[in-house]
Parts: structure tokens; C-alpha cells; sequence
């Protein structure tokens, strides 16, 4: 997920007590701000410490606020993008200005800050935010409804139907104690050890699976592929449903879930998936090529030897 | 007291039948050979009470109930009688019902609360029953932890504690509300007296403020709480939204009970040993 530039003033209604964005390279005000200063032969250089800083900003939702009632209320969405979602933007911005992680990628901040299981500060806030933005794509006015084309397929082909893989989701974000999140992933990765190799490769080895995950953490750190997410975390339901966390999942497979959203991101992930497949066959044909010169090598040294006598 | 809250004494308030908590799950029953010396129609009514006994408690309970010292809206406006009302009446209650459910298919049985929590704790890699179990003692705990007219500043003892400790109580509180507001996730934040048995260097007895996640309980590593406070979002979601400044602020100043954390370290303060055996009674 990209984070884009945009203007602050479209959240106006929301504004609480952020402080002022930094001038963005975008914006004609730069210049302006960024005085040079006057050096002894007259010119003018910019001051060692203009700092451009390219900041991660709130994604705006792509519906307005009061489109998910009844299922969602605005009060809930006001609450939990407007209030924690921005939050953990504002404080992620904070922790990673003036790092070498400044100015990169959402993902690319999560994976460096997990750290490979020692997380650092900022991981929760940048997991966080990567959560937020796909769970609010992953939802839309009037949703629901069934999945089609290759989505369909693969369920029904991994879970035997479309209404036991919605069992299992439910199950898991039921079954998630405390806060956290349940995913529909696409699982396309192989175990990472040196000389896992499979003798026979098939689409079948790529699969759907269901999966929960606690607090932050999200499906990416392990290399798999998310199509669906459902918050979990207690204030994503507790005003609109109480405790009843069973009923918020129904209601958000039977009425939020944008089908077509997930559609387009398992084709993505395929997509990824084929690629990885296609980069890791090139890579041990040229490893067989480097062995097999090795080889031939070998006997021209004893040619050469034969010619020096 | 406090220590021994969620026992198998506990009187429920679900079933009439709260005597029999705890008791073992057979039914009493009646031998064939001493039923046919009783009179005929004792015998019929004590087969019925058995049948209406029978009847009535399908779901044999384990553990009970508490319920809070205090009614649902006394907490009032701090706490509002709606999120009391979910928060023990169906969510506490909820852990008390699966918990019973788990028990009745284990054989972890005849437990008091805090032998059962260590137990499946199990040193890190908690069986399914430890949830349960821990968050009922947590919830029973955090109870007890608040009153009505409670907040203000301790006194005698524990004040002096918290001194000695803290330097004073104005920074023992600012720890407190620090640790609160930087809380990530679902969890517990408690104030314990640390009882370092095992210590080498010192044998010096402290209070500490500690955070747990999920349904961890200082038990589990021998602390002894004093205080606790919910920081799972359902326990301030619907009075405060997302202000949890204002729910710790609330809760150091109005509700929180210094005479049941000055009976606490009292207590605490008088174990010799604390691996005194506490013998269940079935």
C-alpha cells in the first residue's frame, strides 16, 4: 500500500491536535520556507538542515462515514479511523523521522521494524496502519453477497465450500482472545530452509488458508498473501454490538465484505506468486550452469597440462 | 479475603443449587438393598427430589460467580451500570460458564482458584483452561479493587509502602497512569508487592507496577497483587471511548479501593512462607 501525498485540509472536519503537516517538495510554498542563506561571494545555498521529509498520511476512507450504517455506525468510524487509525499514523510519523526508514514504503517499514520477531517501537504503529488501510478497502456500502471467478474456485477447492470457509473465518476471529485480527490469506511461500525443493511443483501447493493473529501482527511477516481482514480489537464492535464479537463477524461477512476487493488481490497475489516461481527456476537453472562450467573446467586443466610437457 | 476470592465456596447467583458447588459429580445415590427397607413413600420422594435434582443441574459447576460488593450502578458516573452489566453479567459470567464446561472433560479438579491458575499456566505454555480461569480470578480481583466513594489517597502502612517505594505517592501515581496510557493491546495493569523469596542479593520485599497482557496474572511468578485495573477495551469502551487518561484519571480518583489493597498487603506482608499448602476442601 502506497502511501500518497495529499493535503491535510481534506480532514479538516477531523483535525484534533496534530500539529501542522511539514511543507511538503509538492507544495509551491517549499520555496518559500526554504530560505537560502547568503554566503560571503553572494550567492545563496540552501541551510544544511532543510529537512524534506516525506511523511505517511491518513488514507481517506472510500465511502463517506454514515454509508456503512446500520452494520457500521459513524460514531464507530469516527472513532476508530479518525481517532485510532490517525493516531498511529501521527505516531508512527514520529518515530521514524530522521531514521534511515524515513521516506520509504508502508511494507517496507513494517518488515524492517519486525525485525524478525524482535520487534521494534515503531513495528505496532506501522502494522497497525498497513491493518487499517486493508481492512477499510476490504469493506464498502451494500457488500456481502457471494465471491465469483478464480476467488470461488480456490475456496471451494481449499475448504470444500464457500460456507465452511466462512465457518472457519468466523471461528478464528471468534477464537482470537484479546485484540488482534482473523485473515483470509493466500499462502504461496515455501519453508525457508536451504534445500527445501519440491519434486513436484503444482498450483495446487498455493493455497487459501484461514488465520488469526494477535494485536498488530499481520499475515505479511510470514510471507503470505492477505485477501480479507476482520478487526478483531475490541473497539472496532463494542459500540455498535456490546460484546456480541460473533455477531459483528456476521454481519460483516453477510453485509461489509467486498468480494470484488478480494477478487482483485488474490489475482495480484497469483500474480506475485507465478512471478516468485518463474524467478526461483531462473535462478536454479543458473546455478546448475555455474556447476556444470566447474566441471568442464576441470578437464581443461588436464588438457593444459598435457600441452606444457 | 481477597486471596481466597473464586473458591469453591463461592456462592453463585445463578443456581439455586450453589451448595453443590464443587461437590463431586455423582448424583447421591440410593442402593438397591437400602431402598427396599424404606418405607414406600419415602422412598418415592426422595427418587423425586433425586429426578427434580437431577433435572435441574445438567450443568455441573465447578467454580461460582462472585459478584461484585457493590451494586451495578453504584459506580456511577465513572463507571455506568450498562458496561457492568456486560462486563460481569455476561462477559465474567461467560468465562465462569467455559471454564465449568472445560473442567467437566479435565482432570484438573478440587483446585482453589489460584492453584488452578499456576497449574495451567503451566510456566509459559498455558493450557486451554488457563484463560478461563485467570481472567475469572482477574475479573473477582478487580471487583474488589474498586468501591464506591473509593479513590483519594491511601493511608497508615501502604502509604508508607508506597513512599518508601515510589519516593511518593504523586509519583507513584503519575508511574501508574504512565503505564496505563502507553498500554498496548488487551491486558492488566496492577500494582504488586514483589516478594522475592528467591532473591540472592536481597530479601527486600517491594511494590512494583506491572503490566500483563491478555490474561496474565502476577500469581503465576509468585507476586502478590494489591491493585489491579482492566485495560481491556470492553471494560472502558462504552463510558469513555478512547480517552484513557480520563478512565485511569477516574479510577486513581474515585474508584479505587485502598481498603482492600491495605487488607491485601497486610496479608501479604504476613506470609512467612509462601509455599504455605492450602488444602482444598471438596
Amino acid at each position: 500500500m502506497q502511501h500518497q501525498v495529499t493535503s491535510f485540509a481534506s480532514y479538516g472536519a477531523f483535525r484534533t491536535s496534530t500539529p501542522p503537516p511539514p511543507i511538503s517538495p509538492f507544495s509551491g510554498a517549499w520555496r518559500n520556507k526554504t530560505r537560502g542563506i547568503k554566503t560571503e561571494t553572494g550567492g545563496t545555498r540552501l541551510p544544511r538542515h532543510a529537512a524534506i521529509v516525506a511523511q505517511l498520511e491518513l488514507k481517506p476512507l472510500p465511502y463517506s462515514l454514515d454509508c456503512l450504517e446500520p452494520h457500521m455506525t459513524r460514531q464507530t468510524l469516527e472513532l476508530h479511523w479518525g481517532g485510532h487509525h490517525r493516531a498511529h499514523v501521527v505516531r508512527l510519523n514520529n518515530l521514524i523521522a530522521g531514521t534511515d526508514l524515513d521516506g520509504k514504503g508502508l511494507e517496507d517499514i513494517l518488515l524492517a521494524t519486525y525485525n524478525k520477531g524482535n520487534p521494534l517501537p515503531a513495528f505496532v504503529h506501522a502494522a497497525q496502519v498497513w491493518n487499517h488501510d486493508f481492512f477499510w478497502q476490504s469493506i464498502k456500502p451494500n457488500g456481502g453477497g457471494h465471491p465469483s471467478g478464480k476467488l470461488m474456485e480456490l475456496i471451494e477447492r481449499d475448504f470444500g465450500s464457500f460456507d465452511t470457509m466462512l465457518e472457519n473465518f468466523k471461528q478464528a476471529a471468534v477464537t482470537q482472545f484479546g485484540s488482534g485480527w482473523a485473515w483470509l490469506a493466500y499462502k504461496a511461500n515455501k519453508l525457508d530452509v536451504g534445500n527445501a525443493v519440491n519434486p513436484c511443483p503444482s498450483e495446487k501447493d498455493n493455497r487459501l488458508v484461514v488465520l488469526k493473529s494477535p494485536n498488530a501482527i499481520n499475515p505479511l511477516i510470514w510471507n503470505y498473501a492477505p485477501l480479507l481482514a476482520v478487526d478483531v480489537w475490541e473497539h472496532a464492535y463494542y459500540l455498535d454490538y456490546e460484546n456480541r464479537r460473533a455477531d459483528f463477524v456476521s454481519v460483516f461477512v453477510e453485509k461489509l465484505v467486498s468480494w470484488e476487493v478480494v477478487s482483485h488481490r488474490l489475482r495480484i497475489a497469483m500474480e506475485q506468486a507465478a512471478e516468485r516461481a518463474r524467478k526461483e527456476t531462473r535462478e536454479d537453472d543458473d546455478e546448475e550452469a555455474t556447476r556444470s562450467d566447474a566441471v568442464e573446467m576441470y578437464l581443461d586443466n588436464e588438457s593444459d597440462d598435457s600441452e606444457t610437457e | 479475603m481477597a486471596l481466597s476470592l473464586g473458591s469453591t465456596f463461592s456462592l453463585s447467583l445463578a443456581s439455586p443449587f450453589s451448595a453443590l458447588h464443587g461437590q463431586a459429580a455423582k448424583p447421591p445415590s440410593i442402593s438397591s438393598s437400602a431402598a427396599g427397607k424404606i418405607f414406600l413413600n419415602t422412598k418415592s420422594i426422595e427418587k423425586k427430589h433425586l429426578r427434580q435434582f437431577q433435572k435441574a443441574t445438567k450443568v455441573l459447576s465447578y467454580y461460582g460467580l462472585t459478584s461484585p460488593p457493590y451494586k451495578l450502578d453504584a459506580l456511577e458516573p465513572y463507571i455506568s451500570r450498562r458496561t457492568l452489566e456486560l462486563h460481569w453479567g455476561s462477559i465474567h459470567r461467560g468465562y465462569v460458564d467455559s471454564l465449568n464446561k472445560q473442567l467437566a472433560k479435565s482432570t484438573l479438579y478440587g483446585c482453589t482458584m489460584e492453584e488452578l491458575i499456576k497449574i495451567t499456566f503451566n510456566n509459559g505454555n498455558p493450557l486451554p483452561e488457563y484463560n478461563n480461569a485467570a481472567e475469572i480470578w482477574n475479573h473477582d480481583f478487580f471487583w474488589e479493587s474498586m468501591q464506591p466513594n473509593g479513590g483519594k489517597l491511601p493511608w497508615g502502612g501502604l502509604l508508607q509502602q508506597i513512599e518508601k517505594d515510589f519516593g511518593s505517592f504523586s509519583n507513584f501515581r503519575d508511574e501508574f497512569v504512565q503505564t496505563v496510557i502507553t498500554f498496548f493491546g488487551s491486558g492488566w495493569v496492577w500494582l504488586v508487592f514483589e516478594f522475592p523469596f528467591y532473591a540472592v542479593k536481597t530479601n527486600e520485599k517491594k511494590l512494583s507496577i506491572v503490566k500483563t497482557s491478555n490474561a496474565v496474572c502476577p500469581l503465576v511468578w509468585g507476586d502478590i497483587p494489591i491493585i489491579n485495573l482492566d485495560m481491556w477495551e470492553h471494560s472502558y469502551y462504552l463510558d469513555y471511548k478512547d480517552d484513557i487518561s480520563k478512565y485511569v484519571n477516574n479510577f486513581m480518583d474515585h474508584l479505587i479501593s485502598w481498603h482492600s489493597a491495605t487488607g491485601r498487603i497486610v496479608r501479604a506482608e504476613a506470609f512467612v512462607n509462601l509455599g504455605e499448602p492450602k488444602i482444598p476442601v471438596a
